[in-house]
């Protein structure tokens, strides 16, 4: 019983309530109106997405078919019946090589997946075995004080993933670091608040692209005498600059609209600035300023792809935007796919973040 | 010279539509020891004048002296009990009540600053709930933690702004019966501020009505000769107390009835005939 309070605890916490159902399930310890509320919660869920797969199944398929059809028609009108009905046969066929170049079928991309799974662990294999082979002579070569010699292979998709992480993290605490305190002086003194309004007013809507020419104008000649390879910079930066509005605006909002009997308290008891600021207001105003680092990290995640793509940084954005170029016949499921997982990590981060304002925030309903 | 004066206090708030008056012609003195209530009807201006006593607020004209020094901003040696507890919800009862011995004993160690709460809060038995948050307290127990904050400043005045009005009647009983034990202990100065006549006869030595504002001010005072300690029970049945209850209230009442008559503005109606009259 007792462990099972803990478990219900925990996922309503991280917003994930629904497990504590799904064990009840299994325990039998469900009544009636639980069973309904969990049929509702799972099949009805389940039911939605077998729709949705089989909507883009059908919906892939006629694509298929109405790119194929032209491509025969337009083989007929150029080079005649033969070359129409080779082609026929060899779209039929399956053949790689002609295929109708469109959506992709919710098979294809489950495919693509896998191959991209298995290009990954070729690929650290690789690295395993150039780690090894070169063990031996970058020991020495640190011994000499050169540089070790490191891997130049082309990244897998999961290193992609993990190097899009790191900027959006990256980017994410840029945005926290001056998002915050400057929300912070701008909600105390309604000075500061009047002279940067104009401010946040017009650079709020300003979209990532702009942001990344804007931070590449700087940080190129800053870095101009540096070797190294600036793309990260430019994009985490840039990634910061654009999803931290979010913050400032509701950190400022936060501490200004600190309940008044608190700021009253704060007089009586006589705190000091300090004191005032750290005791009454930041608490005060922290499940604000967690709802705009919400927003904040759902932003970041989502112009990273854009910049990441024009910045040529690695990461997710870089792929999908290769893999477009590419052309390749299963490049267009291979973008689905970095659809999903950016899909999926978005909404795992959006529950990470939930889990540490439920964590933080005063007036939780249920504490552990 | 008095505990606490007020002199000729006056006190408006500009606003859009130009200037409220809230406060006009307030005189008080308060003598070190007393307990004065005043009693008024809600709306008339108790928490405007509670807040120029512990000096969260300036008059606009008059001055206010506490033991014969004008009132500058806020002091420790004022305390507040505030109408709604005003706790800090993301603090413990322990904290809350720490940030207040803290300011009053600046300087001491973590471990006396710890026994220093535990003592205030021993004194409106709150010991079992010492490591709650507020939210897990009930409301007169949340009272009771703001009562421990403000005598945790080693005030020499406590000032209780309608402390008892958001309760019910039982827990309002009891707490004031805790309220005066502690004030007896140590004598100090008190002054209550409530809309509860009962409550005011039953806790003070002198009770002063707050005519009704706009232009609050001070009515005559009533004395309370009652014996300490005070028995609700008996209390009812003593014509001294049954006298001075009735005189308070006959004069709330008229007071009351004033205001109706006052309020009988003329208003000026436009002259509006329907457009689409049909002659």
């Amino acid at each position: 019983m007792k462990a099972s309070l803990t478990l219900g605890k925990v996922t309503n916490f991280i917003g994930l309530g629904f497990f504590t159902t799904l064990k009840d399930l299994f325990t039998g310890k469900l009544e009636k109106e639980e069973l309904k509320s969990f049929l509702r919660k799972t099949i009805v869920p389940l039911a939605s997405i077998l729709l949705f797969i089989g909507l883009w199944h059908l919906g892939a398929k006629s694509l298929y078919n109405i790119e194929a059809d032209f491509k025969i028609e337009k083989a007929l009108e150029d080079q005649g019946q033969a070359a129409a009905d080779a082609l026929k046969a060899c779209i039929a066929s399956g053949d790689s090589s002609c295929q109708p170049n469109t959506l992709p079928s919710p098979s294809q991309v489950w495919d693509s997946f896998q191959s991209l799974l298995r290009d990954h662990n070729i690929i650290s294999a690789d690295k395993a075995a150039f780690a090894e082979k070169t063990a031996a002579l970058n020991a020495k070569r640190i011994a000499e004080g050169k540089d070790a010699i490191t891997y130049t292979g082309r990244p897998s998709f999961v290193d992609q993933i993990f190097r899009s992480l790191q900027t959006v993290f990256a980017g994410f605490l840029l945005a926290l670091l001056i998002a915050v305190p400057l929300g912070i002086f701008i909600g105390l003194s309604p000075t500061l608040k009047s002279a940067f309004n104009w401010f946040i007013q017009i650079f709020k809507p300003v979209s990532p692209v702009v942001w990344y020419l804007l931070v590449f104008m700087i940080v190129k000649t800053l870095l101009i005498d540096s070797s190294e390879d600036s793309s990260f910079t430019i994009s985490f930066i840039s990634v910061g600059l654009c999803s931290m509005w979010a913050t400032l605006v509701n950190t400022a909002m936060g501490v200004s609209t600190v309940d008044k009997d608190y700021i009253n308290v704060a007089k009586v008891l006589k705190l000091g600035t300090f004191q005032k600021i750290f005791k009454v207001v930041l608490p005060s105003s922290l499940p604000l300023i967690f709802t705009g680092l919400k927003i904040t990290l759902s932003v970041a995640w989502m112009v990273l792809i854009a910049i990441e793509l024009l910045a040529q940084s690695p990461g997710l954005g870089l792929f999908v935007w290769e893999e477009f170029q590419n052309g390749a016949n299963d490049s267009n499921a291979k973008i689905i796919v970095a659809m999903f997982v950016i899909g999926i990590i978005g909404f795992l981060l959006d529950r990470l973040m939930l889990t540490i304002q439920n964590w933080v925030s005063f007036d939780k309903t249920d504490a552990i | 010279m008095a505990y606490l004066e007020l002199n000729n206090i006056y006190k408006s708030y500009n606003q859009a539509d130009g200037e409220t008056e809230v406060l006009s012609n307030i005189n008080l003195k308060i003598e070190e020891g007393e307990f004065v209530a005043i009693v008024g009807f809600t709306g008339s201006g108790k928490t405007t004048l509670v807040n120029l006593i512990n000096g969260l607020i300036k008059p606009t004209s008059g001055e206010v002296l506490f033991k014969g020094e004008p009132v500058v901003g806020t002091s420790h040696e004022r305390g507040v009990i505030f109408q709604n507890y005003s706790l800090l919800p993301w603090l413990t009862v322990e904290q809350n009540v720490l940030m207040a011995v803290k300011e009053a004993f600046p300087k001491r160690e973590k471990a006396v600053w710890k026994r220093k709460a535990a003592h205030y809060i021993d004194m409106v038995s709150l010991t079992p709930a010492i490591n709650k948050l507020p939210k897990e307290l009930s409301g007169g127990m949340r009272q009771r933690v703001a009562v421990a904050r403000a005598l945790a400043m080693k005030p020499d005045m406590i000032i209780m702004d309608e402390p008892l009005g958001a309760l019910d009647a039982l827990t309002r009983g009891n707490l004031q019966d805790q309220i005066l034990n502690i004030w007896g202990k140590d004598k100090r100065t008190a002054l209550l501020i409530t809309n509860d006549v009962d409550e005011g006869i039953y806790m003070a030595d002198r009770i002063i009505p707050l005519r009704p504002g706009p232009n609050a001010t001070l009515g005559p005072e009533f004395k309370i000769d009652l014996e300490r300690p005070r028995d609700k029970t008996e209390m009812n049945d003593n014509p001294n107390f049954k006298k001075t209850r009735n005189a308070i209230i006959e004069y709330l009442m008229d007071i009351g009835e004033e205001r109706k008559s006052e309020s009988t503005q003329e208003f000026v109606l436009p002259e509006l005939t329907p457009k689409d009259f049909v002659k």
